[in-house]
């Protein structure tokens, strides 16, 4: 038995493997990564489907197109019938996946094809700028704890600025002023239309929220033995903040990052909704819920649609988050849950 | 605890303050941005533009701007709009704060009261479907765009059932508690109910997982040791320590939407309040009205993390020294 007892110590695993084998055998994980998978995998053949699936440009409006619906021609947008019978309606979900399968929206444009690209404006949006605004954080997070002194003071005093203003307000009025005429830093000229404004906007305002528990993560690890010890031996900052600090954050980084990419997504896509994000024609779920708004009792569909795909998206990355939290905390691996 | 007391305040006056002069630099000197030319229209002339600029002393240093803009909002309270000229921005925000409010107030009962119950039943039930089921639901609720939920519950109210079980549901909008204190809670029913999913789903995941980590606390095993029943270590122990996490957590999120944060759930009810006064300000880039709701929600964010802090300090005397 002695013997069995040390052979296991000396290939016991790292704290990270550990942490993936309990995520691989988690069922939440397992639900939410095929999710995401799906979701993402349909977002991305978005030109696919629109040139080859459904033949169609979803960022044109087509006023005056007609479709072959069960062998009859019929009108993308019809005559409206109800109310006073002005105006149109776009055509209802003909379950074909051919030509207009959720539907045409107020320009005659296929819904399904614009939910995809609008899936992958969201998806691009979303993770790009939660990614953005884990590594500012942790950026500094680290320098203002392991730095100290001034430094931690000036940078602490400019997160709680950010943090008392209310994360909508200060994204809409970062998206008000630059949306109109881009933003131009030197020789950057970051154009309205791109996505690259969103990104920054939403990247910023959730800064707070991660680099204040960071740094104090930092600072309580600059005074544990191990750090004081690598400092006493002469080791480089350098050596120090990746050898002995980042390793230790990391997990609580790690845990950070479903969590923000899934409240970036739902910024992005409020922003939209109040038509200060993506800009048209370009599509994002928000956007195509904001067109869903004038149809909201004729067509339903059109706003309905990218809203559950926001729903699942989010819930499969909080779950996600879940999983990897519990796997990377060895209280609840204890508990045997 | 008085000097912790007075250098919490002069912290919230820095922080306003810095927030003030952020909010004058993104809209009058964001590089590339033209404020006159937002405030003329997008087809003025040249001579318009001069006129305007003149005006609005957009023709004036920056400091000076700021300054005056400040005595008019804090000193003279007589600051007027951009877009309606001599519309008075105080009583414009002050009409708009009790729709928010009530909004914020109907929400936090139903999301605190959801919330709490809902919490303490996932983290103690003994049976095995209640915890993952409570759970699941607690991430669908943070996950729900809160316009969109919005909109679907207009859509079953508002909609075909409107005619049939519908039919009591008001249309959208806000009537005042003193106008008609029935018709007031009719119209934001819906609205607290949307607005309160989203928290109940944070308030539930966050009660539950504190509950879990104080039943694995030492001094939980010597509760038991002593042979305390468990509903006695439930009650009088673990939630009571948890609630204290919810105390802060509320105190935050209340500032936050009292202060404009309730801005989509008001858009899409239609209800005149804070945030959507700011919305519509912003969309016609009117910066005496933004001006006055961003000090007005800042004021709530910094005033409730205070009080959050100073409670803190009453209850943990450790925190004082930092």
């Amino acid at each position: 038995m002695a013997l069995k007892d040390s052979s296991e110590a000396i290939f016991s695993e790292s704290p990270g493997k550990i942490a993936l084998r309990i995520l691989r055998k988690d069922k939440r994980s397992i639900i939410s990564l095929s999710i995401l998978g799906v979701i993402v995998f349909l977002s991305f053949m978005a030109p696919v489907f629109s040139h080859f699936i459904a033949d169609t440009n979803p960022f044109e409006s087509t006023l005056n197109a007609t479709i072959n619906v069960h062998g009859v021609e019929t009108a993308v947008l019809q005559p409206s019938t109800t109310g006073l019978g002005l105006g149109v309606t776009p055509i209802g979900p003909t379950w074909n996946i051919r030509s207009y399968f959720l539907g045409a929206d107020g320009q005659g444009r296929d819904v399904m094809a614009r939910l995809l690209y609008g899936g992958r404006s969201t998806l691009i949006i979303g993770t790009t700028a939660g990614l953005l605004c884990i590594f500012f954080s942790l950026l500094i997070g680290i320098v203002a704890g392991y730095r100290r002194g001034w430094i931690d003071a000036v940078l602490s005093r400019i997160l709680d600025i950010i943090w008392a203003f209310p994360v909508y307000l200060l994204a809409i009025s970062l998206s008000v002023v630059l949306l109109t005429s881009g933003l131009t830093i030197g020789f950057i000229h970051l154009g309205p239309g791109s996505f690259a404004l969103p990104i920054l906007i939403i990247g910023v305002v959730y800064i707070p929220y991660v680099a204040r528990p960071i740094r104090a993560q930092v600072l309580a690890l600059r005074e544990r033995e191990f750090v004081r010890a690598a400092v006493g031996s002469g080791a480089k900052h350098s050596t120090i903040i990746f050898r002995e600090i980042l390793p230790n954050v990391m997990p609580s980084v790690i845990v950070f990052i479903p969590i923000i990419v899934s409240l970036s997504m739902l910024t992005e896509s409020a922003l939209s909704f109040l038509s200060i994000g993506v800009q048209p024609p370009a599509a994002s779920w928000g956007t195509i819920i904001n067109d869903g708004l004038a149809l909201l009792y004729t067509r339903p569909i059109v706003g309905l649609a990218p809203g559950l795909m926001i729903v699942f998206t989010a819930a499969a990355l909080n779950l996600y988050g879940d999983a990897v939290r519990d796997a990377l905390d060895p209280k609840t691996r204890a508990r045997g849950d | 605890m008085f000097a912790f007391i007075v250098r919490r305040l002069s912290a919230m006056v820095f922080v306003l303050t810095s927030i003030s002069i952020l909010v004058f630099f993104i809209f009058f000197a964001t590089p590339g941005v033209d404020p006159a030319a937002r405030i003329a229209g997008r087809n003025a002339d040249q001579q318009t533009l001069m006129q305007v600029r003149h005006s609005f002393e957009l023709d004036k240093p920056l400091p000076f701007r700021y300054i005056s803009m400040m005595r008019h909002l804090f000193v003279d309270r007589d600051l007027t709009s951009y877009v309606n000229r001599g519309a008075k921005v105080i009583p414009q925000l002050s009409q708009a704060i009790p729709a928010t409010m009530s909004l914020v107030i109907g929400a936090a009962v139903l999301w605190l009261l959801a919330g709490i119950f809902f919490g303490i039943m996932a983290a103690s039930s003994k049976k095995r479907w209640i915890d993952p089921t409570i759970s699941f639901l607690g991430i669908v609720g943070i996950s729900l765009p809160v316009y969109w939920l919005g909109e679907v519950v207009n859509l079953i109210t508002q909609s075909k059932l409107h005619t049939s079980a519908f039919r009591w549901v008001p249309p959208l909008g806000y009537v005042g508690i003193s106008d008609n204190p029935w018709q007031w809670f009719l119209h934001l029913l819906f609205p607290w109910l949307t607005l309160a999913v989203l928290y109940a789903g944070i308030y539930v995941r966050v009660l539950r997982n504190e509950i879990m980590v104080v039943m694995g606390e030492d001094y939980i095993k010597t509760e038991r040791a002593k042979g305390a029943s468990e509903k006695r270590i439930l009650y009088k122990h673990a939630t009571r320590m948890s609630l204290m996490t919810i105390v802060s957590l509320f105190g935050l999120d209340f500032g936050a939407l009292v202060g404009g944060y309730a801005l989509l759930t008001e858009v899409v009810f239609g209800i005149q309040g804070v945030g959507k006064l700011t919305f519509d300000s912003l969309q016609n880039f009117d910066l005496p009205v933004i001006m006055a709701t961003v000090m007005y929600s800042a004021f709530f964010v910094v005033f409730m993390n205070a009080v959050v802090d100073v409670l803190y300090a009453v209850l943990d005397p450790r925190v004082r020294r930092v």
